[in-house]
């Protein structure tokens, strides 16, 4: 029986063998149909359906290759958002050292053709924009603009609103009750209309706008910290620190900080993306790091000039696809951390 | 009113006496009176059981006598106090943690909880030595490593660098009593120490415990529900009822012939296993009484077989029945007519 036979891969009832093979068709098929899809020889309609049916495909046999390679199930997805962060923060921290084209100085790409399209000319792999410049290198130096600014605002919102929060519900009674109506009362006012109104009174520096986008985490991280507080200090052990000479700092700083600390990660990390959407869209509404230094969302922004979107969508879809696989990621990389240290899940 | 006999005798200065404590709670429901006028003093290297079913005050106790309870908006606490000498609840709050541990400690009732599950074991007990002997990293596991070897903990070398959960509830329990003894305290309250362990377990974490009382003349207060813990393990034992402490005698005294009616039913509720199969459980009939709103007079008449009318009007006084045997009841169970504490003294 198939049941039985011992050379079944953990989690199929397949042997290695049937596994890898079919994952190789599997692959080799999205492979063909991604092909035929790009090379716009059918009609195209045909053509975007024939890219994502291939693209699901390979997606799928490669899984089940690696799967088979490795004998157990492998999170495929994980693996890819993690990958493409990775990649991204090399990419933005190497910048300055890679050999890409010019990103901002309008006056150097004077003789450089505009509005290239992508994946046509070595030199410039993403093409250029209507000024010349790399789109490649804009996006990457656009991903260190986004990206140094969501990691510092979630920075300042896990500290800021860690610290707060574990005090409010260590403390409990008025502190909590002073902590509690500021905290509601920022949530209460619009997000977006105070980020404009920070935005108009501050320089527009990428210093500034992480304080400005982290007062949008703070009341977040805030209430996390103050409900796994009050959970955690109802605990005996937090009873025994204090039967034992701990001060209230010490039984904070060393009884729940670590146990507030790891719910507080994750959530920060789905918190990294909603951020990067609102420094985009505030870059798009013309209020975030002024261009010719490229963000994701001023790079948007240019798309949206005359009609430059349908003459040239790449303008657009270029910053937009990566905004969106950095989100994506983000996104899956917190959901993953969530379920893995859920608060819930804590019993001891 | 501590008076000489509530003293173990021949044993020097009581370590620890509590005169006259009340803890109230001023809860949604009224004032709850959890601890309602309770006198008890414990000499150096004495054990005293503290009986009682749930409810009747016996944690909150432990809790106010060690000053972890103390007075605030909700809560209220009269009488005094004396640990080694000092008032508890005069201290400031600094000076009462400089008392937890090095004089008072105390071993809680579920290890599953009282071990903090994100950190190791060894700073569980490397934190008190630090704190309050001032010893370095390195001694400061040097004697954790004692320690659990002391509490009969295998490998504890290997087991300080472990976390709560890689551990049996027992070990845990161990740990807990390791982490109580660290800063080699006189008087140690252990909160009900086996109710979340195995029945084998038990035995074995009793054991311990009486055996290092007795190695370092600790005096201890057993707090349980669970008379088997009680019975042998400790020289005197308290029953409470509702707050109050019904009867305080020496242990064999008070097993071989109960005073206080609830105490004769306690004992006589414990299933006998020379009991023929199927015999009906001796239980007390009724539930004990909201605290927020305790019974006029004795807080047991409603439900004591014994009680008249005046046990409805007017609260038994705990009095002198036999030499160190006091029992607050106005019709004891076989026992002379009470002569009131006060008197006695005189």
């Amino acid at each position: 029986m198939l049941l039985s036979d011992p050379r079944a891969v953990r989690g199929t009832l397949l042997t290695r063998r049937a596994l890898a093979l079919r994952g190789a068709a599997m692959a080799l098929a999205g492979v063909v149909l991604l092909a035929l899809g790009l090379s716009g020889l059918l009609v195209a309609v045909v053509n975007p359906v024939l890219v994502i049916a291939g693209l699901v495909l390979l997606y799928a046999g490669s899984d089940r290759l690696i799967w088979a390679a490795r004998r157990r199930r492998t999170d495929l997805l994980l693996g890819l958002a993690a990958g493409w962060l990775v990649l991204l923060a090399a990419a933005a921290l190497l910048a300055p050292v890679l050999p890409l084209g010019e990103h901002e100085d309008v006056a150097s790409t004077i003789l450089e053709p505009t509005y290239l399209p992508p994946f046509q000319y070595l030199d410039h792999p993403l093409g250029t924009n209507g000024y010349g410049l790399d789109m490649l290198a804009r996006v990457i130096y656009g991903a260190r603009a986004s990206l140094t600014i969501s990691l510092m605002a979630v920075s300042i919102g896990l500290v800021v609103g860690g610290a707060v929060g574990v005090v409010a519900g260590y403390y409990r009674r008025r502190v909590d009750g002073v902590i509690g109506i500021l905290t509601n009362a920022l949530l209460a006012v619009p997000p977006l209309i105070l980020l404009i109104v920070l935005a108009t009174v501050l320089d527009p520096k990428v210093r500034n706008m992480a304080i400005a986008l982290s007062l949008l985490t703070i009341p977040t991280m805030v209430r996390l910290a103050r409900a796994n507080t009050i959970a955690y200090s109802q605990r005996e052990f937090v009873l025994a620190a204090r039967a034992l000479g701990a001060t209230r700092l010490r039984v904070m700083a060393r009884e729940l900080v670590p146990n507030v600390v790891p719910p507080m990660l994750s959530m920060a990390v789905v918190v990294i993306s909603s951020l990067i959407v609102a420094e985009a869209s505030l870059s798009f509404l013309g209020l975030g790091i002024q261009p010719p230094q490229p963000t994701w969302g001023n790079m948007i922004l240019e798309a949206e000039a005359g009609d430059t979107m349908t003459q040239h969508p790449s303008i657009l879809l270029v910053p937009g696809v990566v905004l969106f696989l950095t989100v994506f990621s983000f996104n899956l990389l917190g959901e993953r951390a969530q379920q893995r240290w859920d608060p819930r899940g804590a019993k001891l | 009113m501590t008076t000489a006999r509530d003293r173990f005798d021949g044993d020097g200065a009581p370590v620890l006496e509590v005169e006259d404590l009340h803890t109230r709670f001023t809860t949604p429901r009224g004032v709850v009176r959890a601890v309602d006028g309770v006198s008890l003093s414990l000499a150096p290297g004495e054990t005293l059981g503290l009986v009682g079913e749930s409810g009747s005050g016996k944690s909150v106790l432990g809790r106010t006598l060690m000053g972890l309870i103390a007075g605030g908006p909700t809560t209220e606490v009269t009488g005094t106090v004396r640990i080694g000498g000092q008032a508890v609840h005069e201290l400031t709050a600094k000076q009462r943690r400089r008392l937890w541990g090095p004089e008072i400690a105390m071993v809680f009732q579920d290890p599953m909880t009282s071990l903090n599950p994100v950190r190791r074991i060894g700073v569980h007990l490397t934190d008190p030595l630090r704190l309050h002997l001032g010893l370095g990293r390195r001694e400061a596991r040097e004697r954790a490593a004692e320690l659990l070897d002391r509490v009969g903990i295998p490998e504890p070398r290997r087991r300080l660098d472990q976390y709560p959960h890689e551990l049996s509830g027992g070990m845990r329990q161990r740990v807990m009593i390791a982490v109580a003894l660290s800063c080699d305290p006189s008087v140690l309250v252990a909160d009900e120490p086996t109710t979340a362990l195995d029945v084998t377990v038990q035995k074995q974490i009793l054991d311990l415990l009486a055996g290092i009382a007795a190695e370092r003349r600790m005096a201890t207060i057993l707090i349980s529900h669970d008379l088997g813990a009680v019975e042998g393990r400790t020289d005197r034992v308290a029953v409470m009822y509702a707050g109050r402490i019904v009867e305080k005698a020496p242990t064999k005294d008070l097993f071989a012939a109960p005073h206080h009616p609830y105490a004769e039913a306690l004992i006589g509720s414990v299933p006998a296993l020379s009991a023929a199969p199927h015999t009906v459980l001796r239980a007390i009939d009724g539930t004990p009484p909201d605290m927020a709103n305790p019974p006029d007079g004795c807080r047991f008449a409603p439900r004591c077989g014994r009680a008249e009318d005046r046990c409805r009007t007017e609260p038994p006084v705990l009095a002198e029945t036999a030499i160190d045997r006091t029992v607050a009841c106005h019709f004891p169970v076989d026992g002379p007519a009470a002569v009131p504490v006060q008197e006695a003294a005189r």
